[in-house]
């Protein structure tokens, strides 16, 4: 039992993650839509880190600035004491210390699972090709993905394929998992497989995980803490601290203490929705 | 065995066995004898009206037959095969320089909008204006008898080819560029490693549209300019009223035109196994 708090002795962690004050504004010349607006969290290295609000209210947006695929329009963003983003550079240039797994799935349908997983390695060449792919088969066996190597991933589950994405990202070793609702269009068996492998992929390999997810129970069930966003444009509205100790199980979901953070958090969430849906009547 | 195990060509045997053994081939088969059937009936049973001046079937075939043709053409005679040698061979020129040239250039329009910008608007001025209206220019341009030919068969292959190949690159879907940055691709390995073959399944539905509008203007090429093949061969045969010959010249064209538009299907299923066993998959 451990709160991440013991192994992260301040030095050896990687992946601590600080937003300031970032503003994202679409379009500033035209319609000018605010998605986030002065927005400031803090994500210590090897936290899961669950990102809960309202749709449309901004959430891919941070996510993408994190990422490097869009730019802010002020504010900072800093990796571990180092800048991504600022008004000077105001887009992060995308790298493999933070890795995307995205809403439906990018594993190139045309590498097999294997080529897939080699890919990020592949590329930075650093590597000999021998040794990535073994490197690959025992990561895959770990994940227990032996004997998919060579079928595409059309050929296999939705949740085998979300495995593979993440040994794919896995492979690089990132500092950071940006995970943008991977599991929305699973069915809740599926779903659950999935947590608990995240969760093992997680215990072997401490990386910071910024997950987004409109799911509560998902949410508290994965994270050390939730950060409840406010509608659309977004900031965090209230921070909820986990307090149940990791490693997890499906044995938490009936715990008290489970249902008493649930309760704390639908509120919250409810009201911001609640505005969101308002909004969107009056504009529409 | 699994789908999984199956490769190559194995699959594409599979698949015609399982052709086999549906009901489409004996469908098939009866189509072509009702076609046949009235073929018969109108011109020799029954002559029709505008139907008595035809070839009828019977003259047709044993003509086409025949070890001492009447009209001097049936598959015994040498000059049945340069016609045919011929046209292929023009096709062969015009098809391999339109996919050459096409499938880059396509490629680049999707890929860089300034290219595009630069490029696309020339193309939409060019592409309306159908092949027979470059006949006279083609002619101007080109000295000989052979390039003009292969020049108009180019044309609209080129335009066929260049055209799908860029609507492929729009098709992609951004997450998979997205990824590869991600996992840490540069500009230029993306292009390779998604952009390329992302863009393959629109690039052979274009291959398939350029086969068969190259043998449409091949003809039209041979009826105006060139001696020798399958177009030239209707044409004259039509000026010397030896009216079995259109007919044979016309089924061959079908026969050739049908087997190498098969060619680059197969060619695409081999190049494309992902979507071959995706597809296969599917059907189940
Ligand atoms: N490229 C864009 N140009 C203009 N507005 C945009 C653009 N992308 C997103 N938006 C708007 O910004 C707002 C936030 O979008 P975003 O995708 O970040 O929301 P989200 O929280 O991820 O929503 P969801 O839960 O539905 O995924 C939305 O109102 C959206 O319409
Ligand atoms: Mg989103």
């Amino acid at each position: 039992m451990n709160m991440i708090g013991e192994e992260m002795q301040p030095g050896l962690s990687k992946g601590a993650i600080r937003i300031e004050d970032v503003v994202k504004i679409y379009d500033p010349d035209g319609a000018a839509v605010m998605a986030v607006d002065h927005c400031s969290i803090d994500i210590p290295a090897g936290e899961i880190c669950m990102i809960v609000g309202p749709s449309g209210c901004g959430k891919t947006t941070l996510l993408n600035a994190i990422a490097g695929f869009h730019g802010v329009t002020s504010g900072h963003i800093y990796l571990d004491n180092e800048l991504l983003c600022s008004p000077e550079k105001p887009q992060a240039e995308p790298g493999s210390d933070r890795i995307v797994v995205f809403q439906n799935g990018a594993l190139f349908p045309w590498k097999t699972n294997i080529d897939n997983i080699a890919f990020g390695p592949l590329m930075a060449g650093k590597l000999g090709k021998k040794e990535i792919y073994e490197k690959a088969r025992s990561m895959m066996a770990d994940a227990g993905l032996s004997g998919t190597e060579n079928s595409y991933p059309g050929e296999v589950s939705s949740g085998l394929r979300r495995r593979v994405e993440i040994v794919r990202a896995l492979m690089n070793d990132p500092k950071v998992l940006l995970f943008d609702e991977p599991y929305r269009a699973l069915d809740s068996l599926t779903k659950s497989v999935m947590h608990e492998a995240l969760l093992d992929i997680y215990y072997k390999n401490k990386v910071t995980i910024f997950f987004i997810t409109h799911d509560l129970e998902e949410a508290i069930f994965l994270g050390h803490r939730l950060i409840i966003m406010t509608s659309r444009p977004c900031k965090p509205k209230k921070i909820v601290d986990v307090d149940i100790p990791h490693p997890r199980d499906y044995s938490v979901l009936t715990s008290p203490r489970f249902r008493e953070i649930m309760n704390e958090a639908k509120g919250v969430v409810n009201e911001e929705a609640k505005k969101a849906f308002d909004a969107g009547e009056r504009e529409g | 065995m699994s789908q999984a195990d199956v490769t190559g060509l194995g699959l594409t045997m599979f698949r015609i066995s399982s052709w086999l053994k549906s009901p489409k081939p004996y469908l098939m088969v009866t189509g072509f004898m009702l076609l046949l059937a009235t073929w018969y009936f109108t011109v020799e049973v029954w002559k029709l009206p505008r139907f008595q001046d035809m070839p009828g079937i019977t003259e047709v075939f044993s003509e086409w037959f025949s070890k001492d043709p009447y009209y001097g053409l049936s598959i015994y005679t040498p000059e049945y095969y340069k016609h045919i040698l011929i046209s292929l061979r023009r096709i062969a020129y015009a098809f391999c320089l339109a996919t050459v040239l096409g499938v880059p250039l396509g490629l680049f329009l999707g890929w860089s909008k300034t290219i595009r910008d630069f490029i696309f608007p020339l193309f939409e001025v060019f592409r309306p204006i159908p092949v027979l209206a470059w006949v006279p220019l083609a002619i101007i341009m080109f000295s000989g008898s052979e390039t003009p030919v292969i020049f108009l068969t180019f044309l609209a292959s080129f335009f066929a080819t260049t055209l799908n190949t860029m609507l492929g690159v729009e098709s992609i879907d951004e997450s998979y560029s997205r990824a590869a940055y991600c996992l840490g691709a540069s500009r230029w390995q993306t292009f390779k490693h998604v952009v390329v073959p992302g863009a393959m399944p629109y690039i052979f539905t274009g291959l398939q549209i350029s086969i068969g509008v190259a043998w449409f203007s091949l003809v039209a090429g041979e009826m105006v300019s060139g001696q020798y093949g399958l177009g030239y061969l209707i044409n004259t045969a039509y000026m010397m009223i030896e009216y079995p010959k259109i007919i044979i010249g016309m089924i061959t064209l079908g026969v050739i035109g049908y087997s190498t538009s098969a060619l680059v299907r197969l060619a695409g299923d081999y190049m494309m196994q992902w979507r071959v066993r995706e597809l296969a998959l599917g059907d189940n």
